[in-house]
């Protein structure tokens, strides 16, 4: 019995139901009713191919892997227990840049292991290197910049594409010559290329995502996503493995499906967000004259504004987590329910630091998710909202993307709010270097600016409606 | 070319296909579920990383392994738990 199951065929078929369930489990992560359920099924497949992995006859000895799995799990674990929904996008980008690391080391072990290497074996040794090593420095970066330990805004120096071409050519290079190990210099070792590419691969990986600013993070989020896929699917030809090959295929295309639906959302071409100079969120187009008179309103008089409204929708933004206010924002919109007023969520796909931001953040505070609404279905019928409060969204509302062919965002598909009755604006101040005033619906007729801290001007409102 | 890289190639690009399929008519409600999931599934280096932890290769395979396996460990079990977590909290009322 104990020969059955160690066998090779055993494992492989093993390692197809794996990859079955990881289908299935995708398939239902797409619905929010069978979400969960396909999560489970997507663990069990893995569980399923750990098990088969570890009792196969490959594996002689347990210590060192005992170690690993322990130590993973403890460490796993806890960051999954206590993570706050509002640091959900560095948790990603930083298991993210995990599953690179892993991948990359995965290549190393095979490499610098005792079997010979055919040429197959060298070339996905060196994709595992390559994109290995960018998904774990990239994700890194991620990480510093969300969890601001890095500046958030873009870091650029001069020649910083050349420098990245001039690298990638040395990386490719380098790999051609571990794999094909022909003379570079007298007394070359293959070591050496193998040492250089997987420090050229970090280096690509830092430089790609050091230029992307807070407002591209969700692309870059996605990519970094996709590639930890590829990564593990480079791996699977390294070791001849049909579960890493599937599993990392399907990682890596849903991966980069997310980062055109981003790229899509912002009207910007990946190359452009990559490789784009637009400073981030800055759209110096317009100057301030143009923009009409802003009119701040306190919060009693936006209480009687929505006291009297009949239809209500939400625009969070960015801001929302930051004042982390999505608890109190529906609060207010249970209340503005209760005296009879529809309340609807719009959510732009790249409002935020990462795809879906906004829904895990009002999710967390109980929103119904049949509330959170996409531009597509909010914009037609804005005409028929009463308020529309933005909350620390700015791009995302600004009407120079409809209006202003010279706006750096023309062409972007927003949220049309400024369609609506009224508008409201929950911002910080104007003042901040006038860093806002570039968005020409803080001056519109209909537009409100209510000012200050949007938890405390939302909680202003709540206990307006209570008393 | 041997066979059985030419299949492999066969699978990757269906398993490519597949994921396109599978993937396209997400709501952008669930992104971030999607992407932490997609992330842990990602993690199934793991299998290679047990491999290379356990096996006799010599002792850089080994230690190279087990730290693959720490990480791969870590991207799988906080992966999907931090996915159900915020399944979870996922309703409707």
């Amino acid at each position: 019995m104990m020969d059955l199951l160690q066998s090779e065929i055993f494992a492989n078929l093993a390692y197809i139901i794996a990859s079955m369930l990881f289908i299935f489990g995708l398939k239902q992560l797409g619905s929010p009713e069978t979400a969960q359920r396909g999560n489970l099924i997507s663990s069990s497949g893995m569980l399923l191919a750990v098990l088969v992995t570890l009792i196969s006859n490959q594996i002689i000895s347990y210590e060192w892997l005992a170690i690993g799995l322990v130590l993973g799990t403890l460490v796993g674990a806890s960051a999954a227990s206590f993570v706050k929904m509002t640091s959900m996008p560095e948790l990603v980008a930083l298991f993210n840049g995990f599953g690179g690391i892993a991948s990359l080391l995965v290549g190393s072990a095979e490499y610098l292991g005792t079997g010979s290497l055919g040429l197959i074996s060298l070339t996905a040794i060196f994709l595992t290197l390559i994109i290995g090593g960018i998904t774990f420095s990239g994700s890194l970066v991620a990480y510093g910049k969300l969890s601001e330990i890095l500046p958030g805004r873009q870091i650029i120096f001069k020649g910083q594409r050349i420098v990245l071409v001039a690298i990638f050519i040395a990386a490719l290079l380098f790999g051609a010559q571990l794999i094909f190990n022909f003379q570079m210099v007298e007394g070359w070792n293959p070591l050496f290329s193998f040492l250089l590419l997987i420090s050229f691969a970090l280096v690509i990986g830092l430089l790609i995502t050091l230029p992307i600013g807070g407002a591209d993070m969700p692309v870059i989020i996605a990519l970094l996503n996709s590639y930890s896929g590829l990564a593990a699917s480079a791996a699977g030809f390294v070791i001849n493995n049909n579960v890493l090959i599937v599993a990392g295929a399907l990682v890596g295309a849903s991966g980069l499906i997310l980062t055109n639906i981003m790229c899509k959302a912002m009207n910007r071409s990946l190359a452009n967000v990559v490789f784009g100079s637009i400073a981030s969120s800055s759209s110096g187009a317009v100057n301030p004259e143009e923009v009409g008179e802003i009119k701040p309103i306190n919060v009693s008089d936006a209480y009687l504004i929505l006291e009297a409204a009949n239809s209500v929708l939400v625009v969070p933004g960015y801001g929302m987590a930051v004042s982390q206010a999505q608890h109190a924002v529906r609060e207010l919109g249970e209340l503005l329910e209760e005296n009879g007023c529809e309340v609807n969520y719009a959510i732009h796909p790249v409002a935020g630091r990462m795809p879906g931001h906004m829904n895990v953040l009002l999710a967390e505070a109980n929103v119904s998710y049949d509330q959170l609404q996409e531009p597509e279905d909010v914009n037609p019928v804005m005409d028929t909202v009463d308020v529309c409060i933005v909350i620390g969204a700015n791009d995302v509302v600004n009407p120079d993307a409809k209006e202003n062919e010279g706006s750096p965002i023309y062409g972007m598909p927003i949220i049309e709010a400024d369609r609506s009755k009224t508008v409201f604006i929950l911002k910080r101040s104007m003042a901040s270097g006038f860093a806002g005033i570039d968005n020409p619906l803080f001056g519109k007729e209909n537009s409100r600016m209510l000012f200050g801290d949007a938890k405390e001007s939302i909680s202003g409102l709540v206990a307006e409606f209570k008393s | 070319m041997d066979n059985l890289f030419v299949l492999l190639i066969f699978v990757l690009v269906l398993a490519i296909f597949l994921g396109f399929e599978l993937i396209n008519k997400v709501p952008s409600t669930l992104h971030t579920p999607l992407m932490s999931g997609a992330n842990a599934i990602s993690g199934i280096t793991i299998v290679g990383a047990l491999i290379s932890s356990g096996s006799d290769g010599g002792l850089w395979t080994t230690v190279l392994g087990t730290a693959a396996v720490f990480f791969a460990t870590i991207n799988v079990v906080g992966g999907y738990l931090v996915t159900n977590r915020m399944l979870g909290m996922f309703k409707k009322k």
